[in-house]
């Protein structure tokens, strides 16, 4: 019994004698269950992705040919209509995020400079609340403001001044992004606009420099990396997106989503989605090589 | 900031290493398989599976009818709704014995066929299929080489549904949403095989485009169509996906008209809105669904049981009436009289074979045209145009 104890202990101390004198084998056996992860599911539906996209499918009965072509490549460059797609909605990325740009530095910078405590906590909250109701709620409730009998124009009536027509539209769409993606664009700015010291802005004071002046040459270049990190949330949120372009867009308020979702879904055609799902992630690697320029990696 | 060209390093070693994945992914990959289907038709139906999951249009599995389904077989149901055919094809491809039965429409069926999706059925288990509609009995878009890959179910065409309040005087034509009269709001259905629609308009507009059959285009015939398609653009609302999106642009007045189904109609009726529908003078296209069963099906007892319970003439006169739409069933006309006078002879369920042969009804684009010429346009090129209209 007492020896078998001892040979277990002896086992046991030998086996961590072992790992304590190969720091790599300890390293290994550590990071081998994340690492098999990355690759196995993160990095492997990469590739599978860019591998479909090379295949093709047979067009009466929707089989997969398992040949290897760059006619879906071909289709994409060719057909104006994808060309179109893809420049909305890397349009649609762009404005959207440039709107919450826009809308979150004064917010930011008035709940972390301005407010007292208690409303920055209040303010903080507000930011975050509409994140733990559903994304499909709120877009359908967008969807009952902007309708053409909606909320939104029975307020104008009321007000009188008529009422507009953007329902299921490229404005509607814009509006509802804008409106969705906003904390995640407010979150990193505002931790970017906190984290600059009262100094820097005293001592601008002290040389004689307005506000706009203050901002211009001091707060803003030290809030970019937020900025940046923002960025990239809503401008890649925008990019994958279809939910919402198939709920409040119109008609021509397509987006690659959408594209990629009807040649899965209705049209059967895997390939083609994959070669088009592949612009965004081009477009993604610009737009990160981009930001990495502006420092969003050390915001993040 | 030291630290800065390392990282950079590394981020870009991590770019090579997906890249070098992909490439060897893409040399590895590469082998094929194929499945054929071969089934033996079965001679008797066992006891139910206590499941049954059905791939149909929105309407085709109403609790009217399948309640008392589930509560006289055990047989519990599980309907997925689809919005077109493309999508019925590609959820019966991918699910493979997810789904046992598909309501496939004509445009659908000869794809599921030649893809292998659905296995032949014995119709001498389904008694009332005698009872059915001659034409419908074995249509070619259901039977072929005398095996019958499912079971008819009902027809009807697709209708030009309007707001009575905004649309004066009452639409005739299919011209109402072309012209540009309604612009902004018109709503017409996000589906390629609308261009067929829009073909039979041209082919009573512009004789001189010889458009005989809305399925059946040669390129100039296509691109006239697509041409009407890309005019008409402009005044579209929205492209429908699924028929409650259209109830609800309807309801919320963002649109005053377009093309339907009976059971939008039916639907807005039903909450007090003020609707109507036609058949155009141009005639219109049309559908006859089919209950297929999958040749993957897990549950094939619950699936005969079905079609033998939507093909009687109560079920059959019940969908009728629910959907707006004709039974196959002939004997479903002395139902329908029951549950609502006169409806027999408002959904057609007495109507001669003059009115049949007046719907265009669904099927397939292929590259034979019906006259022997091999010039016509298939279903890719449709799909292919239709994105170009709407996007």
């Amino acid at each position: 019994m007492a020896s078998n104890a001892l040979a277990a202990r002896s086992a046991r101390t030998r086996a961590s004698a072992a790992l304590f004198r190969r720091p790599w084998l300890r390293a290994t056996l550590l990071l081998s269950a994340p690492g098999a992860w990355f690759v196995l599911i993160y990095l492997a539906a990469l590739v599978l992705l860019f591998v479909s996209s090379l295949w093709s499918v047979e067009s009466f009965t929707g089989k997969l040919e398992h040949t290897w072509t760059l006619e879906n490549f071909e289709t994409l460059v060719k057909v104006p209509a994808y060309r179109t797609i893809a420049l909305r909605t890397v349009g649609i990325a762009a404005a959207v995020t440039l709107t919450d740009a826009l809308l979150a530095v004064p917010f930011a910078f008035y709940a972390a400079r301005v407010a007292p405590k208690r409303v920055s906590s209040f303010l903080f909250v507000a930011v975050l609340i509409p994140l733990w109701s559903s994304y499909l709620v709120r877009v359908f409730a967008w969807r009952l403001i902007l309708a053409h009998d909606g909320v939104l124009n029975w307020w104008l009536e009321k007000i009188g001044l008529g009422s507009v027509n953007i329902g299921y539209s490229n404005w509607a769409m814009w509006i509802v992004f804008s409106y969705i993606w906003l904390p995640f664009m407010i979150l990193p700015v505002w931790a970017a606009i906190e984290r600059v010291p009262s100094s820097y802005l005293e001592a601008s004071a002290d040389l004689g420099a307005r506000g706009w002046r203050t901002f211009r040459s001091v707060l803003f270049p030290l809030i970019v990396p937020g900025l940046a990190a923002g960025a990239i949330f809503t401008f890649s949120l925008t990019l994958g997106d279809f939910i919402t372009p198939t709920l409040v867009g119109g008609a021509g308020s397509e987006l690659i989503g959408n594209v990629v979702y009807q040649n899965v879904g209705v049209a059967n055609n895997i390939p083609f989605a994959a070669a088009f799902a592949v612009v965004p992630v081009i477009v993604m690697g610009v737009f990160l090589l981009l930001a990495r320029r502006l420092g969003a990696f050390e915001a993040l | 900031m030291g630290v800065q060209p390392m990282r950079r390093n590394r981020i870009d070693w991590a770019l090579g290493a997906v890249l070098a994945l992909m490439v060897l992914g893409a040399s590895a990959c590469g082998s094929s398989s194929s499945s054929s289907s071969s089934a033996k038709l079965p001679t008797s139906i066992g006891a139910g599976e206590g499941e049954l999951n059905l791939v149909a249009w929105e309407g085709y599995a109403q609790p009217e009818w399948v309640k008392p389904y589930e509560a006289a077989t055990g047989c519990k149901v599980h309907a997925k709704y689809a919005g077109s055919s493309d999508e019925m094809v590609a959820l019966m491809r991918q699910g493979g014995s997810g789904y046992d039965m598909v309501s496939a429409s004509g445009d659908a069926s000869l794809r599921l066929i030649r893809g292998g999706e659905v296995t032949p059925m014995n119709v001498e288990l389904v008694p009332e299929w005698k009872n059915f509609i001659p034409q419908l009995q074995s249509p070619p878009h259901n039977t072929v080489d005398g095996k019958h890959y499912g079971i008819s179910l009902q027809w009807g065409p697709n209708t030009l549904l309007y707001n009575t309040q905004s649309v004066k005087p009452a639409p005739t034509s299919w011209a109402e949403i072309y012209n540009g009269k309604y612009k902004g709001r018109v709503t017409v259905p996000d589906n390629p095989i609308q261009i067929a629609d829009a073909a039979l308009y041209l082919s009573k507009t512009q004789p001189s485009l010889g458009i005989t059959d809305p399925y059946e285009l040669t390129e100039a015939q296509l691109n006239a169509a697509v041409a009407l398609l890309k005019q008409q653009r402009p005044q579209i609302k929205k492209y429908w996906a699924l028929a409650s999106d259209e109830i609800e642009l309807f309801k919320n007045g963002d649109v005053v008209i377009g093309a339907a189904w009976p059971y939008q109609y039916s639907t807005l009726i039903a909450d007090h809105e003020p609707v109507q529908q036609i058949i155009p003078e141009q005639g219109a296209t049309g559908w006859a669904d089919t209950w297929m069963l999958s040749s993957h099906a897990a549950h094939p007892n619950c699936a005969y049981k079905w079609v033998n319970w939507v093909s009687s003439p109560k079920v059959q006169a019940q969908q009728a009436i629910s959907y707006g739409e004709t039974p196959v069933n002939t004997k479903a006309c002395a139902y329908m009289e029951q549950i609502q006078k006169g409806s027999c002879e408002v959904y057609h369920a007495n109507a001669p074979a003059a009115y049949f042969n007046s719907i265009k009804f669904w099927k397939t684009p292929v590259k034979e045209c019906g006259n022997g010429q091999n010039n016509c346009m298939d279903y890719s090129a449709w799909q292919q145009k239709w994105t170009e209209v709407t996007s």
